[in-house]
């Protein structure tokens, strides 16, 4: 194990808080006492070894996605570049674009190989990966602005829909982003699907030329970033309705090629309180119980 | 703008993150001030101000109260809160800070020591039960610690230890961990003891014994009750018992009562006599009556004796915090009756309650400097041993004074309570990371082989208010850079 990385139960003994540099993961597994404690075993065991594997090829990982782009060798950077691969003839995006859903994924997938579980997630600081076994639910509960939480919707995955992954992207967030979005929230086959798109979605959101933002190129603020002068959101003024639905539309427009070419199964649009939705997230305000993962 | 020159590389994980002046890199946690790595938890300075109710500064912005300027040295004392460790500990600790009072250079070597050997001593104030000696403690379900022995009006608990920290399984480890790191954080954490009750535990609180909020610590046993109120009930009650699981007390056998005067009422108690008046194990220890296990006073009373009692005879029967009482009168039959506790009996049971101290947990932690952390203080850490043997070197732990053992090694005992906020924090080892800091003339830490080269100035350290959490110095703790260690001052009641 290396020196770095921190795991523990969270009070209450249900949930694996696992830290390890910037990768950040809520883990809860739901099945019988004994496969559960499997499960965080497997868990601890493939996490310990993420950072160094993926940090190997950073180099390579950090290169935007295209069909000359050698593939890496870790289980983690695969699943960033087949999530971000689709992009790449149409889009700018690295395989960076995916690295928190794919670290969700790669976890979910090491617990669910080694126990029998009914439901488990991964949580990567919103990018979610999910687990659910026949008859099984999740409650998603949705918030706006990661500083103000407050649920703005809630939807219900069930085990018959093929939803296993969820991710949020916009400006507000850790990660840069080139629109202007407050928050897409993207529901995908797999988590790393998910990030990769709303990335995208998230970027779509945009006023390329209005003059209420401001923009800084991404190497100013960090220097090693995978966007290099590529200029990124850094603070969005107030916007008239009408900006705000031309912005939305843009959006959209991009979220349902993505959901006609079946890359994503919804997506949720927040720019400035309003709120737009594609595909078929089920909106219910129905009361919420302890299934729930807020994230932003 | 300014060019890529300035970026620096932080090496805290392999990501390698080049960072601007001002930014953090990818973790959020690690940043770049001024050309400086820093880590942005806060870094605690404690202020010698006038106790402004936990005027803690928020992260990275300037002090309200203050305007910037230099703090005169001798005023300003940094902990070793968030200061972070260098384990492996040859390296220098992480802050050596020199700072002159009274015309002195003093040092004081600023490091967080990890601890595996370190655990919290519980003093709990109840009398109730909570679990025979050496019984094992429980949280979350594993053995954290065991029962040591009752004191006067509480029960001591020891928790932690290396060998539950690190000497059982991984899970007991963890749990042992949380429930230290909880402790002394100032959290309340929730006990289980085997065969016995079940307790909430919060330094500086009331403890919680099976659901129930422990209101008064006893004013005296059941024997030094009744000496301290014979004179009271004298006239207004024939006889009177204090219920306690220690001692229990009968006003007209014990000597208060034999001075006073008070008839003989030939009332017989249960358990094993010591002296008169004086009775042991009245009953099973319990979380009723005066810690005893009986939730009927009348239960440890045998058949009046016929040649002494009379009909009438009033007994007034009452724990060691008046937290239980009853009245009784005997029938014609000699049985007794319970009846309504009298006035001048009520003003009684207030008093005994008004003279009881307020219950509290008090949570001490304890741990040993071990060598390693000793090197980062010095290239000869055995010196450093001697040193504050000698009581040339003052050992403050978030700059609240601490209790060295005598004997070899640096163990010490800290009130966590006089700590600033939030003091601990843990490795997943398991164990605990303290803050601790050696203070002592620069002479002397010349002299005891001290990293000379790393000594600086505490202006470079508090320049700015760059992540540096700035509390005000607690008024009852005496102050770490004073010359003359006010030892053992009693806690100043306020």
């Amino acid at each position: 194990m290396n020196q770095r990385a921190q795991i523990r139960l969270l009070p209450g003994g249900r949930r694996l808080h696992m830290h390890d540099g910037p990768i950040d993961l809520i883990v809860e597994a739901f099945g019988a006492t004994g496969e559960i404690e499997k499960a965080y075993r497997a868990a601890s065991a493939s996490f310990v070894n993420v950072l160094d594997e993926l940090c190997c090829e950073l180099w390579l990982l950090r290169n935007a996605c295209s069909q000359e782009t050698i593939w890496p060798g870790g289980s983690v950077a695969r699943r960033m570049m087949a999530a971000t691969m689709p992009y790449a003839s149409e889009y700018f995006i690295t395989p960076m674009a995916a690295v928190a859903g794919a670290v969700a994924e790669e976890i979910l997938a090491s617990m669910v190989a080694a126990a029998d579980l009914s439901r488990a997630y991964v949580n990567d600081g919103g990018d979610i990966a999910l687990h659910l076994m026949d008859g099984e639910t999740f409650m998603i509960g949705m918030v706006e602005r990661p500083d103000m939480p407050s649920l703005f919707g809630t939807a219900t995955l069930t085990a018959s829909d093929s939803m296993r992954g969820i991710a949020t992207s916009g400006w507000r967030g850790r990660s840069f982003s080139l629109g202007i979005a407050d928050a897409v929230t993207v529901l995908a086959d797999r988590a790393a699907a998910a990030d990769a798109a709303a990335t995208i979605i998230a970027n779509a959101v945009d006023l390329p030329e209005h003059p209420a933002m401001v923009r800084i190129p991404a190497s100013e603020l960090a220097p090693d970033s995978d966007l290099g002068r590529r200029r990124v959101t850094q603070a969005v003024g107030e916007l008239t309705e009408m900006e705000i639905a031309e912005a939305l539309n843009s959006g959209v427009r991009c979220a349902d090629r993505l959901l006609k070419i079946g890359l994503i199964k919804s997506a949720a649009l927040n720019l400035q309180g309003h709120i737009r939705v594609v595909g078929s997230m089920k909106h219910s305000i129905a009361p919420l119980d302890e299934r729930i993962l807020v994230h932003a | 703008m300014a060019g890529d020159d300035d970026a620096i590389r932080c090496d805290a994980c392999p990501v390698l993150c080049y960072i601007k002046p001002g930014r953090t890199g990818s973790c959020d946690r690690y940043g770049n001030h001024e050309g400086k790595l820093v880590r942005l938890d806060p870094h605690v300075v404690l202020d010698r101000a006038v106790e402004r109710g936990e005027s803690v500064v928020p992260f990275l912005e300037p002090s309200r109260d203050w305007d910037g300027s230099l703090v005169s040295h001798g005023e300003t004392f940094v902990t070793a809160i968030g200061a972070g460790t260098t384990y492996p500990d040859y390296k220098p600790a992480p802050f050596i800070i020199s700072s002159q009072v009274d015309g002195v250079d003093l040092v004081t070597v600023v490091t967080e020591g990890i601890f595996s050997y370190c655990g919290v001593k519980l003093k709990i104030d109840t009398d109730r039960h909570l679990g025979d000696e050496c019984s094992t403690v429980r949280s979350q379900g594993e053995g954290v610690g065991h029962v040591t022995t009752s004191e006067y009006g509480s029960q001591m608990l020891s928790l932690g230890g290396v060998r539950h920290l690190t000497g059982g399984s991984r899970h007991e480890g963890t749990a042992t961990c949380d429930a230290l790191l909880d402790l002394c954080n100032g959290k309340a954490v929730e006990l289980k003891i085997d065969e016995g009750a079940k307790v909430v535990v919060q330094a500086g609180k009331a403890p919680i014994v099976d659901g129930i909020q422990e209101e008064r610590m006893r004013v005296g046993c059941g024997s030094a009750t009744i000496g301290m109120f014979a004179k009271q009930w004298f006239g207004k009650v024939d006889d009177v018992v204090v219920v306690d699981d220690h001692i229990t007390g009968v006003l007209s056998e014990h000597q208060a009562g034999k001075l006073l005067g008070v008839p003989e009422t030939g009332i017989k108690l249960k358990g094993r006599r010591s002296t008169p008046g004086r009775y042991f194990q009245v009953a099973e220890p319990g979380t009723s009556w005066g810690g005893t296990n009986i939730d009927d006073p009348l239960s440890i009373l045998g058949k009046f004796n016929s040649k002494k009692a009379w009909q009438g005879l009033r007994v007034f029967m009452v724990s060691t915090t008046g937290e239980h009482h009853a009245y009784f009168e005997l029938n014609e039959s000699l049985k007794p009756v319970q009846r309504e506790l009298p006035k001048s009996l009520r003003e009684s049971v207030a008093r005994i309650q008004e003279n009881c101290e307020p219950a509290m947990c008090t949570v001490l932690f304890m741990g040993g400097a071990g060598g390693s952390l000793r090197a980062g203080v010095t290239e000869n850490p055995v010196r450093l041993t001697h040193s504050v043997g000698d009581s040339l070197t003052r050992v403050t732990c978030g700059g609240a004074p601490v209790y060295v053992w005598p004997g070899g090694g640096i163990t010490f005992m800290v009130d966590v309570t006089r700590m600033p906020q939030n003091a601990f924090g843990y490795v997943p080892t398991p164990a605990l990371v303290a803050p601790i800091e050696f203070t002592l003339k620069l002479a002397d830490y010349a002299e005891l082989g001290g990293y000379m080269e790393s000594v600086r100035p505490l202006s470079s350290i508090i320049a700015r208010g760059d992540g540096r959490r700035r509390v005000a110095a607690r008024e009852d703790n005496p102050w770490p850079l004073e010359s003359k260690p006010r030892s053992r001052s009693r806690k100043k009641k306020k």
